[in-house]
């Protein structure tokens, strides 16, 4: 087969484990250090991984450039759309407490909640999208020629 | 004098990062190398932020002992660091103060290292586009060397053709 | 007020807020649409309404009183307010205006210049480059400031590069323009980081509260002030620090350019006058000596230089570029004077200067768009080939030069007056010398196209080509407000007075 055969078992290995993990540090966002925006360069760190180890294509393959970009869309939607609800809700832009009136502190945590799914969306497309960007151009020298 | 030195060495290192890095953008010719330095130059100011929050004695600004009605200051910082939705939440301390949540733990300032996650994500932003730009110019005109790029673009003015 | 009652009341309210999150979030659905006129109409829908919207919060401000609306419901100093103000509603309505004009004349002209696949990415990436401009002229936060600044940067740098399918050498320009704004902002973050220090809150009413408390603090807001003033300085173009502006505004595609050329500049120049007035204070003694003597000083250097260095360019958008830096030290001088008058004077040539370039950046754009001119000795016959096109701009450059009921005129004038007030004949004499250079580069233009005749190819004079009817109209309409201004400047002149009433009064 193809070179790096460790390489290629341990990642299998790792992968899952680093997207899990990213999801630990999302929702333990709430009660320690953490949130959207680490759990979104930690997911997008496994998707970068197999690139690195299986090729672009095949990570292209697995995550469709396009998906990437919708994701980015997403993200800054879900996170301006929490914005909006709290709007149709009747509160100031952004003002969790108005999801619930009579507990503000449930819904600033529903609201940040959400929010952190966007940014988690935003981020770990983001990272992923410039990872694509700068690996899909084409080197006018071939590996073998340096 | 070397007291000074000491006790303002996270300013020192602070001031000799910042020239480094505008000297590195001013002097080198390689539009990758002027990158990098400008990545220095803002990590100086990282640096004068983080700096700046460190309260004497104060701990991580981790919120001790779960949280309670009216204590979900913690989170918000963390949630509003994560958006870009700068310097919200409710117990911003002022430099050199103390926060107390129920008056028993001294907590370093989290403010500064919020403003700062968010001048990291903008320099992220930067870098890359500017490497983007860098590969596109390296594309067109076959060269990342700043006098070369000029040269040819100077020629194109005078002839209309490239060499 | 009738037109003032037909608004929705929510839409008033929440306005400030509206402004800045309508466009971000709509252009970041604009950037997957897959279809350009899909991504056009929906920019020009956003646009419209931001318009509207702007237009119920001047009339509302103009009417009621300023705002404040804060966001996430936090109370300031410790939430991140929005504020509107009679400083910030004109120049808020003004992007609004442009970035519809831009939208109106961009579909032939993207068209033109930038590739199929990237219009869309192109129109997302001016979405949110309008809501960083409209986020730096409407928030109350220091660091917000900082924030918006970036995102309307990075955005202008992706639309700068986008000429590059045009021209190339706008890699370079986006390149060069990217690292001294980046060199900007992060001045301005270190300044901001030393007032921090200072006071501790991020709040601008709060910090001006709080520096006058220490009347003027240590040398640390001193230190701070000087960042600041170098960092939107970048921004802004003022005359040391212009090198990034020629280069960006000579290879952008012509939509970016207009664009860039209206409201950039003005909103760092608006930034500026809000730290220096109403974070700082011209009571203390280093603001007032770096404004009487830094800012002025450099603001008459700029207006000589400028048009100097216009007069010797090859190229007609470089040539506006050099006037531009020319104008902003007309404005530069406004704020120097520091009076109530020459506040109002440095106010209004910025809205007036907006208004004139945009149009003869559009007529620009419209030369490139049918012949593909850009230099100035291409310029022959052009008054035969583009009539209408070569009016507008006869008109613009008029403008510009301040002949008589035209804008410039309109606020060179009310400059002259505030300088004769403050005593400075001197700067009367340096505006007048720097309009005389400007009658040399705009009438280098004009004479070319209108005294020579058009170019002859294979025997043939080159046919009329007038632009499309999307190019003209905004272009006119333009040309035509310069010289209403110009006639009756009875509404912008109140509407600068009122923004030099809120700068010289204090804050919200």
């Amino acid at each position: 087969m193809t070179p790096h055969v460790i390489l290629r078992v341990v990642s299998k290995f790792l992968i899952p484990l680093i997207a899990i993990f990213a999801f630990y540090v999302q929702f333990h966002g709430d009660f320690g250090p953490g949130g959207g925006f680490q759990a979104g360069v930690i997911l997008a760190a496994s998707v970068i991984l197999y690139a690195l180890i299986f090729g672009l294509d095949a990570a292209k393959k697995a995550l469709p450039p396009s998906w990437v970009r919708i994701g980015m869309m997403l993200g800054v939607i879900v996170y301006g759309g929490t914005g909006v609800a709290t709007w149709l809700v009747g509160g100031n832009f952004l003002e969790y407490g108005a999801f619930t009136p009579e507990h503000p502190d449930h819904g600033i945590h529903l609201g940040i909640l959400a929010v952190e799914v966007g940014v988690l969306l935003a981020v770990a497309s983001v990272m992923v999208a410039i990872f694509y960007a700068f690996g899909s151009r084409q080197p006018d020298l071939t590996d073998e020629d340096w | 004098m070397f007291s000074t030195i000491f006790e303002n060495f996270n300013y020192a290192i602070v001031i000799i990062l910042m020239m480094t890095g505008l000297y590195v953008v001013f002097s080198s010719r390689n539009l990758i190398k002027k990158l990098v330095g400008l990545s220095v130059f803002q990590t100086s100011v990282f640096l004068l932020y983080i700096t700046i929050g460190k309260v004497a004695g104060g701990q991580p600004p981790i919120l001790v002992g779960g949280h309670g009605e009216g204590s979900g200051g913690a989170e918000e910082h963390h949630a509003s660091a994560a958006t870009n939705m700068l310097a919200s939440g409710g117990e911003a301390v002022a430099t050199g103060g103390s926060a107390h949540h129920g008056a028993e733990v001294l907590y370093s300032n989290p403010l500064p290292h919020v403003l700062i996650l968010t001048a990291i994500v903008v320099g992220v932003a930067t870098l890359a586009i500017g490497l983007a730009l860098v590969v596109r110019i390296r594309e067109v005109y076959g060269s990342i060397e700043e006098d070369v790029i000029n040269e040819i673009d100077y020629r194109y003015n005078l002839e209309g053709t490239d060499a | 007020m009738d037109l003032l009652s037909s608004y929705p009341s929510w839409l008033i309210t929440h306005g400030a807020a509206l402004l800045i999150i309508l466009p971000l979030l709509v252009g970041a659905i604009t950037s997957v649409l897959p279809r350009e006129r899909l991504a056009w109409i929906v920019t020009l829908i956003v646009t419209l309404i931001c318009v509207v919207t702007s237009l119920g919060v001047l009339l509302d401000v103009y009417f009621n009183d300023a705002q404040l609306y804060k966001m996430g419901g936090w109370d300031p100093p410790h939430g991140i307010s929005y504020i509107i103000d009679g400083l910030n509603t004109p120049l808020i309505f003004l992007i609004c205006a442009m970035a519809l004009l831009c939208t109106i004349y961009g579909l032939p002209s993207v068209a033109a210049e930038v590739e199929p696949k990237k219009r869309a990415p192109f129109y997302a990436a001016f979405l949110i480059g309008v809501a960083g401009l409209l986020g730096m002229v409407v928030t109350g936060d220091a660091f917000n400031v900082f924030v918006f600044l970036e995102v309307s940067s990075i955005s202008t740098y992706v639309l700068v590069a986008m000429g590059a399918s045009r021209d190339r050498r706008a890699l370079k320009a986006a390149y060069n323009y990217l690292i001294l704004g980046s060199i900007g902002a992060t001045f301005f973050v270190i300044g901001l980081g030393f007032l921090y220090m200072e006071t501790g809150t991020l709040n601008m009413a709060d910090i001006g509260n709080i520096l006058r408390d220490l009347d003027g603090g240590s040398r640390v807001s001193l230190v701070a002030f000087g960042f600041i003033v170098v960092g939107l300085g970048l921004k802004l173009a003022m005359f040391p620090l212009h090198m990034w502006l020629p280069g960006a505004y000579a290879h952008a595609p012509s939509f970016v350019t207009v664009f860039l050329a209206s409201t950039a500049t003005k909103a760092a120049l608006y930034l500026l006058l809000r730290f220096i007035f109403m974070v700082f204070d011209p009571s203390f003694e280093y603001v007032i000596t770096v404004v009487t003597y830094v800012l002025t000083a450099l603001g008459c250097i700029a207006m000589l230089f400028g048009s100097l260095q216009a007069i010797f360019q090859t190229d007609a958008r470089r040539t506006l570029a050099f006037s531009s830096i020319a104008q902003v030290g007309y404005m530069l001088l406004g704020v120097g004077m520091a009076t109530g008058l020459g506040l109002a004077a440095g106010y209004l040539h910025l809205l007036n200067h907006a208004v004139i370039k945009a149009a003869l950046f559009f007529a620009l754009g419209a030369f490139w768009y049918r012949y593909g001119i850009t230099r100035i000795d291409d310029f022959a016959g052009l008054g035969k080939m583009m009539p209408w096109t070569m009016g507008a701009f006869t008109l613009g450059g008029l403008s510009l030069i301040g002949v008589p009921f035209t804008a410039g005129f309109t606020s060179k004038l009310n400059l002259v007056e505030a300088a004769l007030q403050r005593g400075w004949a001197w700067a009367a004499i340096v505006i007048v010398v720097a309009s005389i250079l400007a009658i040399i580069y705009i009438g280098r233009m004009l004479m070319a196209a209108y005294f020579q005749s058009p170019p002859e190819i294979d025997g043939e004079v080159v046919a009329k080509n007038e632009a499309p009817l999307m190019m003209l109209i905004p272009m006119w309409l333009l040309a035509l407000l310069s010289i209403a201004i110009g006639v009756n400047a009875d509404l912008v002149v109140e509407a600068a007075q009122g923004a030099a009433d809120v700068l010289i009064g204090g804050g919200v």
